[in-house]
């Protein structure tokens, strides 16, 4: 657990001093914000669609963003100082820590950013939307940092990285996009119980299987 | 395996072939002749999922082992598994087509083997990817068993919560299998349909082993040479 700290800081005080990630991502949800808000100029976006482009802007914010824990130790040829050190699962952990950190802090954002002007785009149901966001992130975040250790050692990794993640994100997409849908048109918390569930379910499945697997993809 | 085996394997597939189109079915409410597809677009389905967990499972061996070997049978029973899910996206597309007037409804079984297929094609750009072979086999070997983990959530999840055009699915008549599990077929169609995914099963294990064969081969050319 040390080890996983140590790294979660030193991440994070790389971050704070560079802000390389933050400024990047926070241009990415403007252009893309402004893509979605020129494209729907004069017309009226029904509620569950508008739920729809929230977690496409995600998606890609967290495919733009999340590599970069992995990627940038294996370009500045840290990998091998940190295998000495640490313990694997503590790189992960670490790592996912971040990331999970990164996403929050990026969703905290886009949403806001999101509220402001998408005028159909209201939350009726908080609840529903405030653990949609809490469980999809980490989920999200959980599902990122492990194909993002994949792909840190393969060619050609910005194009590989959605294309590995997405098959893999589709059931979380799924729904967390319906449980974002139905906070906006204002159901009872109960109606989202499905979606909450099979959140959580992925959530715990992922992270397990990435633990269990991450030695094979640290050490090779 | 031994030749005759090969030949029983065709005489059998020819037979169920003959057999599904041409044998009385009965009377299934809703679906008449149409309902013949089962005989063919479900073990095809069958053996797209079959394949992907042999697929991981030689994965699993080889990163038990480290043996080459199950990297080369964990590639070849993925490459099977893409071919037969394509046979049975094209095939469920072009029935869909007849029976609910359009190819594609994003039903949530069209949206498992659209999944299945998205697999398919990040393992093969992940193994295109990776040059290192030991690396390759390693990280697509743990590429395929998250994706595996992950496909419950879509084969069995998605299609009970969600409105299923599928026959036994949420929102349509289930004369065939249903929701509980049970099976409305009668005596000849359920011989057919067994018969069916036993000789598509042969089948694809003489064609795992076939190209298992194959690639080990040029596997052992390509070190050979170098």
């Amino acid at each position: 657990m040390r080890g996983a700290a140590a790294v979660f800081t030193k991440d994070l005080y790389g971050e704070l001093r560079t802000r390389y990630a933050l400024n990047a991502l926070i241009m990415f949800v403007v252009v893309t914000l402004s893509i979605v808000l020129f494209s729907t100029t004069g017309e009226t976006v029904s509620p569950s669609l508008s739920a729809g482009i929230l977690w496409i802007i995600i998606f890609f914010a967290a495919m733009s963003g999340l590599s970069r824990s992995f990627v940038s130790e294996e370009e500045r040829g840290t990998t091998m100082t940190l295998q000495l050190w640490v313990k694997p699962t503590s790189v992960l952990l670490g790592k996912l820590a971040f990331n999970a950190l990164l996403i929050y802090v990026l969703n905290a954002m886009i949403t806001t950013a999101y509220l402001l002007t998408m005028p159909t785009f209201t939350i009726q149901s908080p609840v529903i939307f405030l653990l949609t966001i809490l469980i999809g992130s980490f989920g999200l975040a959980s599902a990122s940092t492990f194909i993002a250790a994949i792909i840190s050692k393969a060619n050609s990794k910005g194009t590989l990285y959605p294309v590995l993640s997405f098959p893999i994100l589709l059931p979380l997409l799924m729904s967390v996009i319906d449980a974002t849908r139905l906070s906006v048109e204002g159901a009872p918390v109960a109606s989202a119980a499905d979606d909450l569930k099979i959140m959580i379910s992925y959530a715990v499945v992922v992270t397990t299987v990435s633990i269990l697997l991450f030695d094979f993809v640290w050490r090779d | 395996m031994k030749s005759w085996m090969k030949i029983l394997i065709g005489i059998w597939i020819a037979a169920v072939a003959a057999f599904g189109f041409a044998m009385p079915i009965g009377e299934i409410p809703g679906l008449g002749p149409k309902a013949r597809i089962i005989f063919f677009h479900v073990p095809m389905s069958w053996l797209a999922v079959l394949a992907f967990f042999m697929s991981m499972w030689y994965g699993i061996g080889y990163l038990r082992k480290k043996d080459m070997t199950y990297d080369v049978k964990s590639a070849t029973a993925a490459e099977l598994g893409f071919i037969f899910s394509v046979l049975a996206t094209i095939t469920g597309s072009i029935w869909a087509k007849f029976n609910w007037g359009s190819f594609w409804n994003w039903d949530p079984r069209e949206t498992s083997i659209f999944v299945l297929l998205m697999i398919y094609g990040a393992y093969f750009s992940l193994r295109s990817a990776l040059e290192i072979e030991e690396r390759r086999a390693s990280l697509s070997a743990v590429y395929s068993i998250v994706a595996f983990v992950t496909v419950p959530f879509f084969v069995f999840i998605m299609p009970r919560i969600t409105f299923s055009l599928h026959p036994g699915g949420g929102g349509s008549p289930a004369p065939i299998v249903n929701a509980n599990g049970k099976m409305y077929m009668d005596m000849n169609m359920r011989y057919v349909f067994y018969s069916s995914l036993i000789g598509f099963t042969a089948l694809y294990i003489w064609l795992f082993q076939l190209k298992t064969r194959i690639n080990l081969m040029a596997n052992r050319q390509l070190s050979g040479e170098n």
